[in-house]
């Protein structure tokens, strides 16, 4: 075999190789691109020394849907999880529904559950992770406490050390299903159109059922600890109704034929910000409602329904922007599917005064709901007798062109839509993932809260967090874009006057130190 | 406590999965929490730049990088940390290879541009406007940083002593090259803290592995539905088990899926495709180039596929190809 050959020789031949293999295919190499990792917002006040307009960029772009491009449509499950690491199963099960489209084939029973027990312990999974790690500690550990005790060391001095080990290991063995039963866990490898590509045994059931049990407990504990730490703490029910975090926009969620959330598969579910149903449509027909806008200051393109045409960065029924993400879900929904969150739906919206409910801060608490939601889905899928059907696999027929696939991700609705040639070589690739769906309220969100924190052209440094926290509690996945997790999100505030000047330069580094220009 | 070894981790250009496997070490994590002091993790603790800028030179024990360089910012992290410490370590396929996004080579900044802001199907931007470094909008002046032009490994950048591979890299991997480094027996400089012998040394499957493997098609892993006891390339399916190193613990093929070579070469390879290639010409017979091509019809992408994450580190790379009949 090749191990035979000197390292040289190989070298020499493959290199050949190589180069007669690209001289047939005609590749360019050229270099290229990464962005600065600041986030930015800049300010402008009018002569009086008020807020005029507020501008929040995130300068995040890596080029997945260029480069997306002549690769095998196979692949994409694979190569489209390192968008990110820390949500690496939904962009690879997005993939993976999208390849079905693609081949036009219909994975077995036993694959769709497989599928689905793996998505639902990684939203379990993730949702934890947020709750006690990232969005956590602005609850958890207090949003008023010092920067340096708003992390994960915090948090647990906050709920005791035994309880961080308990959250440790329950993350711990959530993620080993996945690992089991997807290959690896980050950056999984179990899709493929028409199913996946190994079936569960009926010993690793019982292992999974196990966890599974053990998650739903958790679960409970966790939502006491929220209704302890938070609710039991009228400062900070205040903060999540102040109106600072408010806006009244429409929500999305993805949902099942009752209406109620389903992460893995379903239609698209739009509520008015009176609460109504402006829209159900499949994920086939995405581009009949959701559009991108371009701004030229912004790297990030703004969501908004397509029907109402881009209509600015405002909210109310005559505007097109929505939002995504834990409470755009619950807000879409009529119910949930399983009892201990419905029992939770019912008590949130039953405190927070009815639904829809526009306060941005409440998505912590969503996520809590969903946490219950997850690993009550979880459950039933590990007790499911069919899980450990053999047959996973649909073997596809059909001659690929286009498809689309959708997943809620814990972000949000994530859609992904490739064109391939007749070989299922992507042609072109069109991806809208969470943030961007949010990034038309978010930036709303971040002028709301620089208009009611800047007066007579004072700027605290203060602002920082609470700007910060209007952000966050939609999306860590900003941070995770521009690298970084909750106060250490590198950002630059500009403050300019009426002509223009700069009147002050705020910025933290990636490292969290603070510096005034 | 002042005696215990100083570390540090930093993330580059990252899909904070490198950071995710850290926290994979779970209950474990612990134990390293303790063993060491963690003087700088932006990700988790806070400490400043400015206080590893007011350490001495060489007295950080080992500094973990993560993820590929992109920016000036993470360049001059890469330095400032390579300066401070006695090891500096390439953490994951991205520092290590370059990684993934480092396929975003095969364009340039225009065409990326273009198909973001442009034409992908949902956006609707009749005026063709692009996102402006400075721009005056509504009277105000604003500006967005600018582009960046390269995507490199780490070794590109500075020295580097180790290496751990992977995307991204296991705990057991992870574990083990911490262990190596506090034992204080330090391996030769470039070593890579994994066994170096190819996957398919110690694959559960190299039994059904043939002695001499012909192939005459390669398929596309939609196109069967594999055996999950047999050897993936003799069942025709592109694994890089043969150009790739051991130590993950054979993940992907656990996963009934084939290898796509994340953890990069063993230290007899110099560039992976190229180790692949010839690889393959051993099965196809090199010398007969219809061979080639039929093998490439299963391989419709070999850029992608043989430098899925070497493309910044690899030979191509470096020779910064142009277009070769444009
Ligand atoms: S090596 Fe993989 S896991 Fe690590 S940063 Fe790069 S893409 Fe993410
Ligand atoms: S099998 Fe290959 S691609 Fe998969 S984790 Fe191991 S080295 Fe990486």
């Amino acid at each position: 075999m090749s191990e035979e050959m000197t390292t040289q020789e190989a070298w020499h031949q493959g290199s050949q190789g190589a180069k007669a293999a690209y001289a047939r295919r005609r590749i360019t190499v050229d270099p290229i691109t990464r962005l600065e990792g600041h986030g930015k917002i800049d300010i402008f006040l009018d002569q009086a020394g008020e807020v005029e307009r507020a501008y929040f960029q995130v300068p995040e772009l890596r080029g997945f849907e260029k480069f997306a491009e002549g690769r095998p449509a196979e692949d994409m499950p694979q190569i489209t999880s390192r968008i990110c690491g820390v949500c690496p199963t939904a962009h690879h099960m997005a993939a993976t529904k999208t390849l079905d489209a693609l081949y036009k084939v219909d994975p077995p029973p036993a694959a769709k559950k497989i599928r689905e027990l793996v998505y639902s312990a990684f939203m379990a999974e993730d949702h934890l992770l947020h709750f006690y790690f990232l969005g956590g500690p602005d609850f958890v550990v207090g949003p008023e406490a010092p920067a340096a005790q708003r992390n994960i060391l915090g948090v647990i001095a906050t709920v005791g050390e035994e309880t961080g080990r308990q959250v440790i290991a329950m993350r711990r063995r959530l993620r080993e299903i996945i690992t089991m039963v997807g290959g690896k866990v980050i950056h999984p490898v179990l899709g493929l159109p028409g199913g996946v590509a190994k079936r569960v045994t009926a010993e690793q059931q019982t292992e999974i059922r196990r966890t599974a049990a053990d998650a739903v407990e958790f679960a409970r504990f966790t939502l006491d600890l929220f209704r302890k730490v938070v609710l039991g703490n009228p400062g900070y029910v205040e903060l999540i109704l102040s109106d600072a975090f408010t806006h009244r926009t429409y929500y999305m969620g993805v949902m099942d034929e009752k209406n109620r959330p389903n992460f893995y598969d379903g239609q698209i579910r739009v509520v008015s910000p009176e609460g109504g149903e402006w829209a159900k449509f499949a994920p086939a027909d995405y581009l009949d409602y959701v559009a991108e806008h371009v701004e030229p200051w912004s790297y990030v393109k703004f969501c908004y329904l397509k029907p109402f045409g881009w209509q600015g960065f405002t909210d109310g029924m005559e505007s097109g922007i929505f939002s995504v993400a834990p409470l755009a879900r619950l807000n879409a929904a009529d119910a949930m599917s399983t009892p201990l969150a419905q029992e939770a739906f019912e008590e949130m919206y039953a405190t927070l005064g009815g639904k829809p409910v526009h306060h941005t801060l409440a998505n912590h608490w969503a996520r809590v709901v969903e946490v219950l939601n997850a690993t009550e889905r979880l459950k039933e899928l590990a007790d499911d007798p069919e899980l450990i059907d053999p047959n996973v696999r649909t073997l596809p027929t059909e001659t690929p062109r286009e498809g689309v696939g959708v997943v809620e991700a814990p972000r949000g609705t994530l859609f992904h839509h490739y064109v391939t040639d007749s070989r299922g070589i992507i042609e072109k690739a069109n991806l809208i993932v969470a943030t961007q769906n949010n990034s038309a309220r978010m930036a709303m969100s971040v002028e709301k809260a620089a208009k009611g924190l800047i007066s007579k052209g004072v700027v605290s440094e203060g602002i920082l967090n609470k700007v910060e926290m209007a952000f966050r509690a939609y999306d860590p996945c900003h941070a995770c874009a521009t690298h970084s997790l909750p106060g250490s999100m590198p950002l630059v505030v500009e403050v300019h006057g009426p002509a223009g000047e700069t009147l002050s330069r705020l910025r933290r580094d990636s490292d969290g130190s603070l510096h005034r220009e | 406590m002042p005696d215990k070894p100083k570390v540090a981790f930093y993330w580059c250009a990252s899909c904070g999965g490198c950071e995710e496997a850290v926290v994979d070490l779970a209950e474990k994590i612990l134990d390293v929490v303790a063993a060491v002091d963690i003087v700088f993790w932006p990700v988790a603790l806070d400490f400043k730049k400015s206080d590893v800028e007011a350490m001495e030179d060489g007295s950080i024990l080992a500094s973990f990088v993560n993820g590929a360089i992109r920016t000036t910012e993470q360049e001059e992290m890469a330095l400032l940390l390579r300066r401070k410490s006695k090891v500096l370590v390439a953490f994951g396929s991205c520092a290590h290879l370059g990684g993934i996004p480092a396929l975003a080579n095969l364009w340039d900044r225009e065409a990326i541009f273009d198909t973001a802001y442009r034409t992908t199907a949902s956006t609707v931007n009749p005026e063709g406007t692009l996102p402006q470094v400075s721009l005056a909008h509504n009277g105000d002046r604003v500006h967005l940083p600018g582009f960046y032009n390269t995507v490199r490994a780490l070794d590109q950048v500075t020295e580097v002593d180790y290496y751990i591979p992977g995307c991204a890299p296991t705990p057991n991997i992870i574990a083990g090259a911490v262990e190596t480094l506090l034992g204080g027996d330090l391996p030769p400089a470039g070593t890579v803290l994994t066994p170096d012998i190819a996957l398919c040394e110690d694959c559960p499957r190299l039994d059904t592995k043939p002695q001499e493997l012909t192939i005459e098609r390669f398929r596309r892993p939609h196109e069967v539905i594999a055996d999950e006891g047999t050897c993936l390339l003799a069942q025709g399916l592109l694994c890089m088990g043969p150009a790739t190193r051991s130590g993950c613990g054979h993940l992907c093929i656990n996963g009934n899926m084939p290898c796509t070579g994340c953890f990069g070469p063993t230290s007899k390879v110099r560039d992976q495709g190229a180790k692949y290639l010839s690889a393959i010409a051993s099965m196809l017979g090199f010398e007969d180039e219809a061979a080639i091509d039929r093998a490439l019809d299963g391989i419709p992408d070999p850029v992608g596929t043989f430098y899925r994450y070497g493309l910044a580190g690899s030979l191509l790379r470096r020779r910064k190809m142009t277009p070769v009949d444009a």
